[in-house]
């Protein structure tokens, strides 16, 4: 298993749950991914752990993981995978071996966009999930006056933790014409009274040492900035809220075959409804197989747990039949709405490349 | 409780109050700053109001980023190591920290390697 999010960590603890024996690697010196930053409450229904705060999902799943004994080896980076699955892991950036494994789980996640404008690498440009750790995880502010861009969730739910933080959001942008996120995360930010300006981008940042001041001007319907509609701002901190990547690397090097979904965040492993990737006991999970949510992550974790458990005979054909269509129905239930049809859709995509193949 | 920078968040309406934890000094140029015990080194830097964690060859200056190690723009020369990523490097008492100049450069002795 590489990489102890939340959908690695639900994958062990179906798989330790089943019998199997079970190594999880990290090369984070904690586990739990990036639940730990998320402090406001999830959604779906109850058996989602709706309305549960991310941080304390996290804790649960690692009491889970600590009373089951799965064995958890952090500081551990997976640098390669060979044929016949085995692992190449580097302890503490010291030592080296190789572990061999009937199956792996691959829930390495996601990296966050970058967004390219004059002034982006000055100190005080960073992503809004570097922020959110600042804040919620070491309690440190990065800057007192903020300019988010990207009005996403990620966008509206960094913004008002960076208030709650204590920090001042003197706008968010977006560059389309309309808001990106939930209605209720995008409220709260709303009636704290921050503007959202929708058609609206970032032209360059300046400052000599670091952010001082931010040049924003409006977009026409060909994302073309309107002349004499630049406005400077005074901040000191730029978030980008653009978007996640998946975090493929380690998925490339084992040889699973990929596909390009953009909807799901660009190039991804593709996988069946097992989350079965082209390479033989090869599983992918959360955010690689497709950038969604927590809480999807999770479910497909417990997925690939429980076929892996299955296919390595700790679980019997009926058990393992009926223990994921439980969990494919909670995880269709997740992909309902607006937001999560058009996921949906973009899933059964990645299913059909793999029946295809 | 130190909060030079003014940075600290010691009251959060979800969090609560931070709890008490040891504080351990850490040297950014020589000079002392404080930092938590258990918190990686990008996170008391901030904590102490430092802006600028290196500069690139061409001397453009640089912070942080992505702040979970994997882009790593907040380089540093930690201990005589160069290209250190301070945001996922927890912060030890005693701790060098330089800023680095480009792909920086080795400061350690030989004696301090263990091969």
């Amino acid at each position: 298993m590489a990489k102890a999010g939340p959908a690695g960590l639900c994958a062990a603890i179906e798989l330790k749950k089943a019998g199997a024996p079970v190594i999880l690697m990290d090369e984070n010196g904690a586990p739990g991914g990036q639940l730990f930053k998320q402090i406001h409450k999830f959604f779906g229904s109850r058996e989602h752990k709706a309305g549960i705060r991310g941080f304390d999902i996290g804790k649960e799943l690692l009491a889970e993981s600590i009373a089951l004994g799965i064995d958890v080896r952090l500081d551990t980076e997976v640098v390669g995978i060979e044929r016949g699955l085995k692992l190449w892991a580097v302890e503490k950036k010291a030592r080296s071996y190789t572990e061999e494994a009937a199956a792996i789980v691959l829930a390495t996640g996601a990296t966050e966009n970058a967004l390219s404008f004059p002034g982006w690498t000055l100190p005080g440009v960073m992503t809004a999930g570097c922020a959110q750790t600042l804040i919620n995880v070491h309690r440190v502010l990065p800057g007192k006056r903020v300019l988010m861009i990207g009005s996403g969730n990620v966008g509206v739910i960094v913004s008002y933790q960076l208030m709650q933080a204590g920090a001042e959001v003197v706008a968010v942008l977006e560059a389309l014409p309309r808001l990106g996120g939930y209605g209720v995360h995008t409220a709260k930010v709303r009636r704290a009274g921050v503007p959202l300006r929708c058609s609206t981008t970032i032209l360059r940042a300046e400052g000599k040492e670091s952010v001082e001041r931010a040049v924003i001007a409006r977009l026409d319907e060909r994302f073309q900035p309107i002349p004499g509609s630049e406005e400077t701002l005074e901040v000191d901190t730029i978030c980008l809220a653009v978007g996640l990547t998946p975090a493929i690397e380690l998925s490339c090097i084992a040889g699973c075959s990929q596909i390009y979904v953009p909807e799901l965040g660009g190039n991804m492993p593709i996988h069946d409804e097992f989350m079965r990737s082209s390479v033989d006991s090869v599983y992918v999970v959360g955010d690689l197989a497709g950038i969604e949510e927590a809480s999807t992550a999770m479910e497909e974790g417990r997925l690939a747990g429980i076929h892996a458990a299955h296919a390595m005979g700790y679980l019997d054909e009926a058990s393992m039949s009926a223990k994921a269509e439980e969990t494919r129905r909670r995880l269709s239930a997740l992909r309902q709405g607006a937001f999560g049809q058009k996921r949906f859709d973009a899933k059964r995509r990645i299913l059909e490349k793999k029946a295809a193949v | 409780m130190t909060n030079e920078g003014g940075n600290r968040i010691e009251r959060h309406p979800i969090l609560g109050d931070a709890s008490p934890r040891k504080e351990i000094t850490l040297y950014f140029e020589g000079r002392a700053i404080f930092a938590r015990e258990g918190e990686p080194i990008m996170a008391a830097l901030v904590a102490a109001g430092v802006s600028v964690f290196r500069y690139t060859k061409k001397g453009a200056p640089r912070r942080m980023f992505c702040g979970i190690g994997r882009c790593t723009d907040c380089v540093m020369i930690v201990d005589g190591i160069p290209g250190v990523r301070t945001c996922v490097t927890t912060a030890a008492d005693g701790m060098k920290v330089e800023r680095q100049a480009g792909a920086g450069r080795w400061i350690v002795e030989e004696e301090n390697s263990n091969g």
